[in-house]
């Protein structure tokens, strides 16, 4: 199996939710992984690409939602890019404790790390976020 | 056709909404807090959510079912109870541990029963 890599560039806008989960859809169907695994791509995509366009990129027309999509032998990574100010992933509070678990928000990251094999996030000085999602074969 | 489906029917004092669609951030989630909203104010306060038609929820639809619930449990007699998931949602309320908080049932008459 050869290396495959795609990008998309999306406006900061609710529907692209959407739109950025058909392509990776596409894509992961494609590379030969999992129902399984592509119903947890699929899941963390979403809440990634939600993060972007609300946190991030607070639904900006003019700053737009990066997203690269690379295929190996190993694994599917998926990386999404904001403009956003940036935060601490280790600061947001854990959905399961029991003070927050009838909070109504606040569980996309928690979804992101249960689906994924590996999950971090690189917040860049001058501003943009950009967050590495891998799921193995 | 909606991202979320709303089908409403009377079961005794209990109100069933058959859902079908997704419950995702947007259209689905708003549909459903719309929905319990309305119900609310015709005071209808005893809820059943059949959620068999439903194939993907995510954080935010997870987090509008939380909020339904406490938005029902606050008001007097206020009951809302889940039926029919799918293993999917099962398992996210299980990774969430929610599916302790909430009353789940796989049988709609064991369900209605449960209000009595």
């Amino acid at each position: 199996m050869t290396v495959e890599t795609s990008e998309l560039s999306l406006p900061s806008r609710i529907d692209t939710i959407a739109t950025a989960a058909a392509a990776v859809a596409d894509f992961v169907g494609r590379s030969g992984i999992s129902d399984d695994a592509a119903f947890g791509i699929d899941m963390a995509v979403r809440e990634a690409v939600t993060n972007a366009v609300l946190h991030g990129n607070r639904q900006d027309d003019e700053k737009t939602v990066d997203i690269t999509l690379k295929s190996s032998p190993d694994a599917v990574e998926i990386s999404v890019h904001d403009q956003g100010p940036g935060f601490n992933p280790e600061a947001v509070p854990d959905p399961t404790a029991q003070e927050n678990i009838l909070k109504a928000s606040g569980r996309g990251i928690f979804f992101m790390r249960s689906f994924m094999d590996e999950v971090d996030w690189l917040i860049r000085p001058g501003g943009g976020t950009t967050v590495r999602m891998l799921k193995r074969r | 056709m909606a991202e979320l489906n709303i089908n409403e029917r009377q079961a005794g004092d209990v109100t069933v909404l058959d859902l079908s669609g997704k419950i995702t951030i947007g259209e689905g989630s708003v549909a459903l807090r719309a929905g319990i909203r309305r119900l609310l104010e015709e005071g209808k306060k005893r809820i059943l959510l059949n959620l068999a038609g439903v194939s993907y929820v995510d954080s935010s639809g997870i987090g509008e079912l939380v909020s339904s619930y406490t938005a029902i449990g606050k008001e007097d007699g206020g009951q809302l109870k889940l039926l029919n998931l799918t293993q999917k949602i099962r398992d996210l309320l299980t990774i969430t541990k929610l599916l302790t908080v909430f009353d789940v049932y796989d049988n709609e008459a064991e369900a209605l029963n449960s209000y009595k």
